[in-house]
C-alpha cells in the first residue's frame, strides 16, 4: 500500500474510531491511560480508545503483529503519529513496557518470553515498573548491591530499589540484579523479570515535592524468581539496561515536545495580555519567543536525528545530546509557563479537577533533568564518546 | 523535506570545502587585513567563485546561472565562514541576486543578472538607515520626477559597499511604500565612506542627494513590492544565518582540538569535567543551530510562503550560538585565545558581525514573536 493510500485510510478510520473525549488534550498525569491489572478506566471512552487501538496493534505500531503490535514500519508509523496529532487525538496507552522493556525484549527476549509478555503489553492488560537505582547506585548505576543467588532453578533475590515509579501500581518489574558476586562490576548484573505478586517483594510509596507519589521503595526479602526470568544471558544485563536507556531516554525526550504546554495560552488564562494578544510584559514575551526559537530547533533537531537514521547514521551518544537539550527546554517551558500564570500558577488544590495541575506538572518538570540518567551524565557522555576527550 | 544532503550537495559542499581551505584558509583573509586591502576581498578569488558557477547559484540557466537554490547557497557560505573568507558572495550572489529575481522586470534581469554571474559586478544591498536593523525604518525616499526618479536619504554600514559598483536601495516611494533602486555608485549625488568593522570587513556608508536617476533604476518587477522585499531579506538571513553556524562549527573543532592538546597540571586540559561540560553543551547548541538553518534553508527552497517564522528563528538561533561557540572558545583557549595571532578571536569577531547583519538573536526573537501571534 502506497504511504498516501495508508495515510487515508489511517485518517478515516481514526475519525470513525476515535471517541470525542479521546479528542481533546490530556489534562493531566490522570488523563493518561497506563493500564494494569488494577487499572479503572477514567471513562468509558478511555477503555473503548486503548480496546480499539490495541485490537489494531497501533498501541505499539512498529512491533511484529505476532507480538501484539501493529506491524508497521517506521513510515507508516510516522503517518499514523502525524495523523493523531492533527485530531489532536491522545496516546491510548503509555506505559514503561512500551518505551523500555518491549524493545529490549524484542532485541535480547527469548521466544516464550516475547510471545509471553509483548501481547500483554500491547493490550494494556500488564503493567511494568524498572527496578534499575538503588539507595547507594544512582548516576553510578553499576555500582548495585540487589542481589541474586541461584538456588536449583531459582534465583533468590534480596535488596533494595529506589525511586521505582509506579511500583505500588504495576504488576512487574524489570530488575538489575547483581548474579554474579566475583565479576567485574559490569559483568556480574543480570537483567531479570520478576512478578511483583511474589512473596518477598514489598513496596513504600515516597512523596514527591509535586505532592504526589508516583515512585517508590522496593525491596526484595528471599523473592524468588525462576531463572528462565532472565532476559539475554545471566551477566548481560548491564548490555541490555543500556539499550534500554537509550530507549528511556528518546521517551523522555518525546515527552518534551509533545508536552503541549505553552506559555503563550497560560498568559491568556491569566488575562496578562494587551489588547492586541500580546503578552503584556514585554520582557516575558521575550523570553518566550527565545524559547520558542530553542524549541523549533529542537523539533529541527528530532527530524533531522529521524533523517539520519533513515539513511543508516546511527544515533548512538547523539542521543545523550537529544535528552539532555530537551529536558532542560521542558523545564525552562514550565518555569516560563509559571511565571505567565503568576500568582494563579501557585494554586495547589482548588474545586476544579485541573486546579493545581500547572504547579504540579512544573514541579514534576525538575525530575527530567534527573530520571533517566542526569543532564550532567549526559554531557559526560557526550564528552567522552562523542567528542572523544580524554577522561579525568 | 529533507534534513539529509543529497548526492549533489554532498559533493557542492565537499568542493567548497578543499577549495576553500586550499585558496582561501584564514592566512590569506589575515595577509587581506594586513595589507589593508582596498576591496576588503579578493578579486581573484570572486573570479574564482564566478569560474565554478557560485555566483549564478541563485541565477537561472537563462541568465547563465545554475540555479541551485538557497539550500545550496547556505552550504557554500557555511564553508565560508569556517574560513572566515571575505567576499560579495552574500551581498551580491545571495541579496542582489535575490532581489534581481523577484523584483526585477525581464529587462533588468537580462541586463544585470548575467554581470552578477560572470563575476564582473560587486552589488551592495542598502537596507539599515539606523545602527539596528530594522526594514521598517526606512526614510530614504525615491520619488517620481519626470520619466525618473529623484533619490534622498542615507544607507549605513551597506556590506561590501567600499568595493561596490552599483547598490540596490530600499526606499520608499511617493506614496510611502516600499520600493527598490539600483544605483550606480559613479552616479553624481551618491557619496559613500569605507567603514573598516571589527571583522576587517570594509562596508560603506551612502548618502544620496537629489541622485537624478532613469525610470529603469526602479526594480519594478514584482506584484508585490513590500513582499518580495521580504523574501529577500529571508533569504539573505537564512544565508547569513549558515555563515555565522560555519563560523560556529570551525570556532569549536578548533577550541576541542586546542584542548585535547594543551597540558596543565600534567594532563591534557580536555580532561578536566569543568571543561568538557561547556565543550559537550556547546556541541548540543551547535547541533540545534544546524537544525533549523537547515530547516529555514529548505523552506525557502521549498514552501517559501512559510519561510518567515524560521528564517527569523534561524538567524537568531545562529547569531546566538556562534556568539556562544566563539567566547567559549576564547576563554578554553586561556591566554593565547586573546592574542591576534591565534585565529579563535577573528571568529569571535566575525560571530558579532555577522550576527547584526540583518538582525541579531534579539531582533529575531521578536519577530518570531509577532508572527506567533504574541
Ligand atoms: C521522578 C523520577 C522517577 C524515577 N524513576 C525511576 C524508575 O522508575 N526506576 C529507576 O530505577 N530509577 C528511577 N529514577 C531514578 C533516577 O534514575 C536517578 O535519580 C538518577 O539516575 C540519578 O541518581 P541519584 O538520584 O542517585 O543521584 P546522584 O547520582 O547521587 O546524583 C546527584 C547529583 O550529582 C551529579 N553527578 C553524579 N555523578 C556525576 C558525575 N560523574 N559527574 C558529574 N556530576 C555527577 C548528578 O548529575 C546529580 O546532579 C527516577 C528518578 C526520578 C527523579
Ligand atoms: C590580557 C592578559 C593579561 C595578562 N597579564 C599577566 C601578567 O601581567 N602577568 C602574568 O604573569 N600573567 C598574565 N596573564 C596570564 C594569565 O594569568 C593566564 O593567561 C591565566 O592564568 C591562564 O593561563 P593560560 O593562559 O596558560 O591558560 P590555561 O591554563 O592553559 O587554561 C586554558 C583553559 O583551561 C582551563 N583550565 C586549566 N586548568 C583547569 C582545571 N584544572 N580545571 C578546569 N579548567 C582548567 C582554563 O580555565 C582555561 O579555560 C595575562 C593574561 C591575559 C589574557
Amino acid at each position: 500500500m502506497s504511504l498516501e493510500t495508508f495515510r487515508k485510510e489511517t485518517r478515516d478510520w481514526l475519525e470513525a474510531n476515535c471517541p470525542p473525549g479521546m479528542r481533546v488534550p490530556a489534562k493531566g498525569e490522570a488523563d493518561i491511560c497506563w493500564g494494569g491489572r488494577n487499572w479503572t478506566f477514567a471513562s468509558d471512552d478511555q477503555r473503548i480508545w486503548l480496546e480499539r487501538m490495541a485490537e489494531r496493534g497501533w498501541t505499539v505500531p512498529t512491533w511484529p503483529k505476532e507480538y501484539g503490535g501493529g506491524g508497521l514500519s517506521k513510515e507508516e508509523a510516522f503517518v499514523l503519529k502525524e495523523e493523531m496529532k492533527a485530531m489532536k487525538a491522545r496516546s491510548p496507552l503509555d506505559s514503561f513496557g512500551i518505551w523500555m522493556l518491549g524493545p529490549a525484549l524484542l532485541k535480547y527476549g527469548s521466544e516464550e518470553q516475547k510471545r509471553e509478555h509483548l501481547p500483554k503489553i500491547a493490550r494494556g492488560e500488564i503493567r511494568w515498573c524498572q527496578g534499575y537505582s538503588e539507595p547507594g547506585a544512582g548516576s553510578d548505576l553499576a555500582s548495585l548491591r540487589t542481589k541474586g543467588v541461584l538456588d536449583g532453578d531459582e534465583y533468590v533475590i534480596n535488596g533494595q530499589k529506589v525511586w521505582t515509579s509506579y511500583a505500588d501500581k504495576s504488576d512487574w518489574i524489570f530488575a538489575l540484579v547483581r548474579t554474579e558476586a566475583d565479576a567485574p562490576k559490569h559483568l556480574g548484573i543480570s537483567f531479570i523479570l520478576i512478578d511483583m505478586e511474589t512473596p518477598g517483594v514489598s513496596t513504600k510509596p515516597i512523596k514527591l515535592i509535586s505532592g504526589k507519589s508516583p515512585f517508590c521503595e522496593t525491596f526484595f526479602d528471599d523473592a524468588r524468581a525462576p531463572v528462565s526470568n532472565v532476559v539475554g544471558k545471566p551477566g548481560q544485563g548491564w548490555d541490555i539496561a543500556k539499550y534500554l536507556l537509550s530507549h528511556e531516554r528518546a521517551g523522555i525526550v518525546s515527552d518534551a515536545v509533545s508536552g503541549g504546554l505553552n506559555p503563550v495560552g497560560a498568559a491568556h488564562l491569566a488575562g496578562e495580555v494587551d489588547e492586541n494578544g500580546q503578552i503584556a510584559d514585554p520582557i516575558l514575551r521575550g523570553d518566550v519567543a527565545r524559547l520558542t526559537i530553542d524549541a523549533l530547533a529542537f523539533e529541527s533537531t528530532l527530524r533531522r536525528v529521524k533523517d539520519e537514521a533513515d539513511k543508516g547514521e546511527g544515533v548512538g551518544a547523539k542521543a545523550s545530546i537529544l535528552k539532555y537539550v530537551g529536558t532542560e527546554l521542558n523545564k525552562r517551558r514550565h518555569e516560563l509557563n509559571m511565571s505567565a500564570l503568576g500568582s494563579d500558577g501557585l494554586l495547589w488544590e482548588g474545586e476544579k479537577e485541573e486546579d493545581g495541575e500547572a504547579a504540579r506538572s512544573w514541579l514534576r518538570s525538575r525530575a527530567n533533568s534527573i530520571e533517566g540518567g542526569t543532564s550532567e551524565i549526559q554531557l559526560n557522555i557526550v564528552a567522552k564518546r562523542v567528542l572523544e576527550l580524554p577522561g579525568s | 523535506m529533507s534534513f539529509v544532503l543529497n548526492d549533489e550537495e554532498q559533493m557542492l559542499r565537499d568542493s567548497a570545502r578543499s577549495f576553500l581551505s586550499e585558496t582561501a584558509p584564514v592566512t590569506a583573509f589575515r595577509k587581506l587585513r594586513d595589507d589593508n586591502n582596498p576591496d576588503g576581498f579578493s578579486r581573484d578569488l570572486w573570479s574564482s567563485m564566478a569560474e565554478m558557477g557560485w555566483t549564478g547559484i541563485l541565477v537561472e540557466e537563462g541568465h547563465g546561472g545554475v540555479e541551485l537554490g538557497v539550500f545550496a547557497a547556505g552550504l557554500l557560505l557555511q564553508e565560508m565562514g569556517r574560513t572566515l573568507t571575505p567576499s560579495p558572495f552574500l551581498s551580491t550572489a545571495v541579496l542582489a541576486a535575490t532581489a534581481l529575481r523577484v523584483a526585477g522586470s525581464d529587462a533588468q534581469k537580462a541586463k544585470w543578472l548575467p554581470k552578477i554571474v560572470s563575476g564582473g559586478t560587486v552589488i551592495g544591498f542598502a537596507v539599515d538607515e539606523r545602527a539596528r536593523h530594522n526594514p521598517e525604518h526606512i526614510n530614504t525616499t525615491a520619488k517620481k520626477q519626470g520619466n525618473g526618479l529623484v533619490l534622498n536619504g542615507t544607507k549605513r554600514f551597506v556590506a561590501n559597499g567600499a568595493a561596490a559598483d552599483a547598490v540596490i536601495v530600499v526606499a520608499r516611494n511617493e506614496d510611502g511604500a516600499p520600493c527598490l533602486v539600483l544605483v550606480d555608485c559613479n552616479q553624481k549625488g551618491v557619496t559613500r565612506k569605507a567603514r573598516r568593522t571589527v571583522d576587517s570587513h570594509l562596508p560603506a556608508d551612502f548618502t544620496f542627494e537629489d541622485v537624478a536617476l532613469d525610470g529603469d533604476a526602479l526594480l519594478d518587477g514584482a506584484e508585490d513590492t513590500e513582499g518580495a522585499l521580504k523574501h529577500i531579506l529571508d533569504v539573505g538571513r537564512a544565508c547569513v544565518a549558515a555563515e555565522s553556524l560555519g563560523v560556529a562549527e570551525q570556532a569549536f573543532d578548533v577550541t576541542i582540538d586546542y584542548i585535547k592538546n594543551r597540558e596543565q597540571f600534567g594532563v591534557p586540559i580536555a580532561s578536566f569535567q569543568g571543561l568538557q561540560h561547556r565543550a559537550a553543551h556547546l556541541l548540543s547548541e551547535i547541533e540545534m543551530a544546524r537544525s533549523i538553518v537547515m530547516k529555514a534553508l529548505r523552506t525557502l527552497d521549498e514552501t517559501p510562503s512559510q519561510a518567515p517564522i524560521w528564517a527569523a528563528a534561524a538567524k537568531a538561533k545562529a547569531t546566538a550560538v556562534s556568539r556562544l561557540a566563539t567566547s567559549e572558545g576564547i576563554q578554553m583557549f586561556g591566554g593565547v585565545g586573546m592574542t591576534d595571532e591565534y585565529d579563535i578571536g577573528l571568529y569571535y569577531k566575525r560571530a558579532q558581525a555577522a550576527g547584526e547583519f540583518l538582525g541579531d538573536d534579539a531582533w529575531g526573537a521578536g519577530q518570531v514573536a509577532k508572527l506567533s501571534g504574541y
